[in-house]
């Protein structure tokens, strides 16, 4: 049973990881290698020249930054946002209520291409076109509906006891939330902020739609720039992607605390 | 005490402000103005548009073969994407949620395929795929499933599995991420509990773990379902729909028209076709969701 577990580990993190080795192997090989050795595991000999490349001589450093900035604020709006959602669709009975929850899941379903000249419209509209501010308004409206109900279904496994029993101690409702709930949720706090932080993270087309100048550009946007009419430069592709990677192994690393430790605090006790 | 009435009728409705205004804005005007793109035929030579009515739409349930074939690759995108990445996330969830040597390390790593931009997620599957770049036509002929080490994308009997064996690798970190979190929120003490009464194991598994974590389990299958249905990019960057259109989706589709054949017009009656059925299978799963949280 015990070796069980780690024979399904091991099985995840190969399947997990090995198209990523695949890519780290091409970001290590040489461009006239790349084609000419064949299949096979690791080239005769490796070179950093793409990892320079990306580093030094691109904007990459700037690119990432720019995609932190935008990722990272538009999870923590996000969060802060469709917790107070989440929390009125779990906690409030009120007409208009489907309504909402009807409205948020159809925001899902409508291609994202046949959406974006409207938007583009709406960012001319408030002047945001071609910057980060921009991106994070439309990030954080598109995260949002998935994220209320995440935080509704968190918010519906928190006792309402407990609440109600502060808020009966004299804490206003907002004091009840804040101080009791929400350390009760946690865990799907963390995971709402993982998921979309690395749902800014990826995001390519609006990215490419809204933003023109190489000052505001995203990580994947940037990428795109080794994608030109003619040839796709590999070997840096994938060495800027095997680095943008690292970021979000940190950010996990992070937010993991949050999922893990959840109920450990014993706050149901007694 | 009619103070006290007004209060408690607007109080959710002040915590939900700030997400409507989010998305009246930003999602549900454009999204409205996309929608009356079904309504005009654009010229875009002339850069004009001519009211049709529903002309467009007759178009789509007369003589459209292209759609019905479509239809029947999304559905089969859709469930075999949505099977696997359910079963393995639900599988690592709850092997992460016991815990194990090397898990700090392990678990940020296994979570990494979620943010790996969907082009590159294509990109890298079509270099795996290809017997000239990859090492998987070895693999597949190593294991039996194919004589020769062929590339599967070239297959239009199977080259389906192509771009659904990438999203199955994007999409196992979601569910595993989602259902960890909904599985850690259960107390420990019901377990304890259950456990004097001498349930554990799988009796446990069957009549606590899955009926606490349901709402999350309804939420994400409902979701992300959505999603996969509306998920064009892997499939654009990997086979562009081919071979003869056996990879060719919905939504790839939707992507040809509006930005290869510039048809505005008749790639919004597509996406309304589209809305229409994901919203019979959303009421549907919503009807069954609202009946689980009430009776939990």
């Amino acid at each position: 049973m015990k070796n069980g577990k780690y024979l399904i580990i091991s099985a995840f993190l190969l399947f997990t990881l090995f198209p990523v080795f695949w890519m780290l192997k091409i970001s290590l090989t040489p461009d006239r290698l790349l084609f000419s050795e064949g299949v096979v595991l690791w080239p005769s000999k490796i070179t950093f020249d793409h990892y320079y490349a990306v580093l030094v001589e691109g904007n990459f450093p700037d690119y990432f930054l720019n995609s932190f900035i935008v990722s990272a604020t538009t999870a923590i709006m996000v969060t802060i946002i469709a917790s107070l959602a989440g929390y009125a669709l779990s906690r409030f009975q009120f007409k208009g209520k489907i309504a909402i929850i009807t409205m948020l899941l159809i925001t899902q379903m409508f291609p994202i291409v046949m959406v974006i000249a409207p938007i583009y419209n709406v960012l001319t509209m408030i002047n945001l076109v071609d910057s980060l501010a921009g991106l994070i308004l439309v990030y954080t409206a598109f995260n949002l509906p998935f994220a209320c109900f995440l935080m509704q279904t968190f918010f519906d496994g928190a006792p309402v006891e407990l609440e109600e029993a502060a808020m009966i101690d004299g804490c206003t409702r907002l004091e009840a939330l804040e101080k009791i709930t929400l350390p009760l949720c946690l865990p799907g706090i963390g995971a709402t902020l993982g998921f979309v932080f690395t749902a800014a993270w990826s995001e390519l087309l609006f990215a490419l739609m809204f933003i023109n100048r190489q000052s505001q550009m995203t990580f994947p946007a940037g990428i795109m720039n080794f994608v030109t009419k003619f040839s796709v430069d590999w070997g840096q592709m994938a060495a800027a992607m095997i680095l943008a990677l690292i970021p979000v192994c940190i950010f996990f690393a992070y937010i993991q605390k949050f999922i893990v430790q959840g109920l450990t605090a014993g706050a149901l006790k007694g | 005490m009619s103070r006290f009435l007004t209060i408690r009728f607007l109080t959710p409705w002040y915590y939900l402000a700030p997400t409507i205004l989010f998305i009246f804005l930003l999602v549900l005007v454009p999204l409205i103005t996309g929608v009356s793109y079904a309504f005009y035929d654009f010229d875009l030579i002339s850069g004009t548009r001519d009211f049709v009515g529903f002309d467009q739409f007759s178009r789509l349930l007369q003589d459209d073969k292209i759609f019905s074939m479509s239809l029947i690759n999304t559905l089969f995108w859709t469930a075999a994407s949505l099977f696997f990445q359910f079963t393995f996330g639900l599988m690592l969830a709850l092997i992460l949620n016991k815990g194990f040597r090397g898990i700090r390390l392990i678990q940020p790593v296994l979570f990494v395929p979620w943010a790996v931009p969907s082009f590159l997620i294509g990109l890298m599957w079509v270099w795996m795929f290809n017997p000239v770049t990859g090492p998987l036509p070895y693999l597949f002929e190593g294991l039996g499933i194919m004589e020769k080490p062929e590339n599967l994308l070239s297959d239009p009997d199977h080259a389906m599995w192509g771009p659904i064996i990438a999203n199955i690798w994007f999409g196992i970190p979601f569910f595993a991420i989602m259902l960890l979190a909904a599985r850690r929120t259960i107390p420990n003490e019901i377990y304890e509990a259950a456990s004097i009464d001498g349930i554990s194991g799988l009796d446990a598994f069957r009549h606590i773990t899955l009926p606490l974590m349901a709402p999350t389990i309804i939420i994400t299958l409902l979701v992300r379902a959505i999603w996969i249905a509306n998920f064009a990019e892997i499939i654009i960057v990997m086979t562009n729909g081919g071979p003869a259109n056996s990879t060719q989706i919905v939504a790839t589709y939707i992507y040809d028209t509006a930005y290869q054949k510039m048809d505005f017009g008749y790639a919004s009656v597509l996406s309304i076709a589209l809305l229409f059925l994901l919203m019979i299978y959303g009421l549907t799963l919503g009807r069954i969701r609202r009946k689980m949280t009430t009776y939990v």
